[in-house]
């Protein structure tokens, strides 16, 4: 039981940062309608920056220009790449995305080598111990920072004009437009909040436990996309519902491998897609997916 | 609808007959070319060497695969990342199937011990079967979403590949048993024809020009056919198709059974040439891979499937023979920009620059000079 416990807390918090690269990726479909597939190399760039940094400057301050990076190439991406294709038909730009992340993943990972980065926290592998439950630091903090950043991305999204416009764009691009919502605005603020969200989900996807930012980082990242999607890709209650659900499942599949050893090793790799198969089989459009309607 | 994803034959006003007659009546310049290049294809054995001669074949399994694919993302508009394990079903397929059992091989893993040919005809139906088991999501997922969704299928087929270890051989892959057609071994036992000694390189090449043949044939009169028509209609308008009497959902996992089909051969090719198969291949990148090629060869057209897979095949290949004489990229290893990563910036740089300023791809641009050649008023493939 207590094992279970320490799972399940442990899975609650990997869910939790599951739920911010989601989100991230919810937010760029939601304003511009775009799958995109440069996510996870979105993550890597801020997760290098970061690691890149944080010797000469220290962490935080390492983490903020980490966080302003990724924002940067989000942005740049969104600037120099999606922009030109505005009016594009979306499968096409989705598929002009995988082009952006194999430009961006080849030179990241090229840069990144056989290398293990440090990012240089302060949790360290320190760990707290409550009665019998024990959980390292890193996992405190990495459900702290996402609760209070989801928090934060909700409410603005939902009182400040930025949110409504976003919101107004996602309902309808061209009523939006007309109404006075800058949509080149809108969709380059997505995709900056987008890169912002994932260079802190990068801190956190490689602090102790896990050795630290390697190539494989970004594969780790790729987890948020069955988490958007089982949630439903253009609900954020979707993201935030997918992310814990992927997070905990795979905390418990890594926990009880040697239980379910018939299945092979790494199931907790594996189990993510698993579930997104199994609820794209009962509801195709996700859990929280709007169903579409249309009318001929 | 963008015409981005237009096929090149697609001017659909006209009638069929005005289409295929001036092909008839004009059996010069066009029919001469295809001519010398088939001579050209035949004959190259000859000259090349293996490493070219390998080249080659990697480019026309790629070539298989990237037609497969372009009928399921060109052709229907549904996005797929999980070719990758399609082409493992039909590599690893092929190896179960025909390899020896009984253990007699010395490698201890499982074989049938089937006819190779057979086995071969097996694979490919395999993958198809794979393909049809995810059906019912195929059928009922768009575009990018179905994209996300066959993510899955690399992660579980890596982790079958490394974890099956009876079946597979886990990490270190297992060996390939050569073809045997006719009486004829696909393998390196010599054959000497037209003093040239035949290995299997050589044997293997005319193989795959056959096998390329057929499949962009019969990919091209699926697509020229009532079921193109039907995927294109899906594809522009799934709603309209749909009215129209178009059954969506069945044409949509139809069509990725037989991409995946495709798939599956493809892989059997390139197992043969490797005469090894590792799971490492057969990850999220091969993949990525695939859809590279179809977005730069041109969406939707066999032509374009194959002309993309020749750039984005070659294109390492070629980098790492002439890394020595090429700036910026150097042997891998000396820390520079190894060649396999410079042809990944290179198509990676492709497609964005070919959605960009080259719709259609390099099958429109061929298009283009050729009505140019001919001084026809008017580009017959209309500008956005």
């Amino acid at each position: 039981m207590t094992t279970f416990a320490e799972l399940l807390l442990n899975g609650i918090s990997l869910g939790s940062v599951y739920a911010l690269i989601a989100l991230g990726f919810v937010v760029i479909f939601r304003a511009t309608e775009v799958v995109n597939f440069a996510h996870a190399s979105l993550l890597l760039a801020g997760g290098y920056v970061t690691a890149v940094l944080h010797e000469d400057i220290g962490f935080w301050p390492a983490l903020l220009v980490g966080i302003a990076g990724a924002a940067a190439v989000g942005a740049a991406v969104e600037f120099l790449v999606m922009r030109r294709y505005r009016g594009a038909d979306h499968s096409v730009l989705a598929i002009v995305t995988i082009g952006v992340d194999i430009l961006l993943t080849t030179e990241l990972t090229r840069r990144i080598g056989t290398d293990v980065l440090a990012l240089g926290d302060p949790w360290g592998d320190a760990v707290l111990t409550l009665g019998p439950i024990s959980l390292a630091h890193t996992r405190i903090a990495a459900f702290l920072a996402a609760g209070l950043l989801i928090t934060a991305f909700l409410l603005t999204f939902r009182y400040t004009s930025w949110g409504v416009a976003m919101r107004a764009a996602a309902e309808s691009a061209e009523t939006a437009a007309l109404m006075g919502v800058r949509l080149g605005r809108v969709s380059l603020g997505a995709w900056a909040v987008a890169g912002g969200l994932a260079a802190v989900a990068a801190l956190f996807l490689t602090v102790f436990p896990t050795p630290g930012l390697e190539r494989a980082t970004s594969l780790a990242a790729l987890k948020a996309f069955p988490a958007a999607i089982l949630g439903g890709l253009d609900s954020t209650t979707g993201a935030l519902v997918g992310g814990l659900l992927i997070g905990i499942t795979e905390s418990l599949a890594t926990g009880y491998q040697s239980d379910l050893a018939f299945l092979g090793r790494g199931l907790g790799d594996l189990a993510p897609y698993l579930v997104m198969i199994a609820v794209l089989l009962v509801r195709p459009a996700g859990l929280f997916g709007t169903k579409e309607l249309a009318r001929v | 609808m963008s015409d981005v994803l237009a096929t090149e034959k697609g001017t659909p006003g006209t009638p069929r007959t005005a289409r295929s007659a001036p092909v008839r009546r004009l059996p010069g310049p066009r029919a001469w070319v295809w001519a010398a290049l088939a001579v050209l294809l035949l004959a190259l054995p000859f000259y090349l060497d293996r490493f070219w001669l390998q080249a080659g074949l990697f480019a026309m399994a790629a070539a298989i695969g990237a037609i497969g694919i372009n009928l399921l993302t060109g052709a229907t508009g549904q996005l797929s990342m999980g070719h990758a394990f399609f082409l493992a079903v039909g590599a690893y397929g092929y190896c179960v199937l025909a390899g020896d059992g009984g253990g007699s091989g010395g490698d201890g893993l499982v074989g049938l011990g089937l006819p190779t040919w057979l086995a071969a005809v097996l694979a490919v139906l395999l993958a198809g079967a794979a393909g049809g088991l995810f059906s019912p999501i195929a059928g009922r997922l768009r575009g990018a979403y179905l994209g996300i969704a066959t993510l899955a299928l690399i992660f579980i087929g890596q982790h079958v590949l490394f974890n099956a270890q009876d079946l597979t051989g886990g990490f270190n892959g297992r060996d390939v048993p050569p073809l045997n057609l006719f009486g004829l071994t696909f393998d390196d036992s010599e054959l000497v024809v037209a003093a040239v000694p035949f290995g299997s390189a050589e044997k293997l090449w005319y193989l795959g020009l056959a096998l390329l043949l057929g499949g962009a044939l019969f990919a091209r009169g699926v697509l020229r056919g009532r079921p193109g028509r039907a995927m294109n209609a899906i594809r522009d308008h799934r709603i309209a198709a749909g009215v129209m009497g178009v059954p969506v959902a069945r044409y949509r996992a139809a069509v990725f059974v037989l991409s995946s089909m495709y798939a599956g051969l493809a892989g059997v090719l390139l197992a043969l040439v490797f005469q090894r198969t590792v799971p490492d291949y057969f990850g999220i990148t091969l993949s990525l891979e695939y859809l590279a090629m179809i977005v730069i060869g041109g969406l939707g057209s066999v032509s374009g499937a194959v002309a993309g897979a020749l750039f984005v095949s070659l294109l390492p290949q070629l980098l790492t023979r002439y890394s020595d004489a090429l700036p910026l990229v150097s042997a891998p290893g000396t820390g520079g920009i190894a060649p396999g990563e410079a042809s990944r910036y290179l198509y990676g740089a492709a497609v964005v620059a070919v959605v960009l300023f080259l719709p259609g791809g390099l099958v429109r641009v061929a298009a283009r000079l050729r009505s140019k050649l001919r001084h026809i008023p008017g580009d017959p493939v209309e500008e956005r």
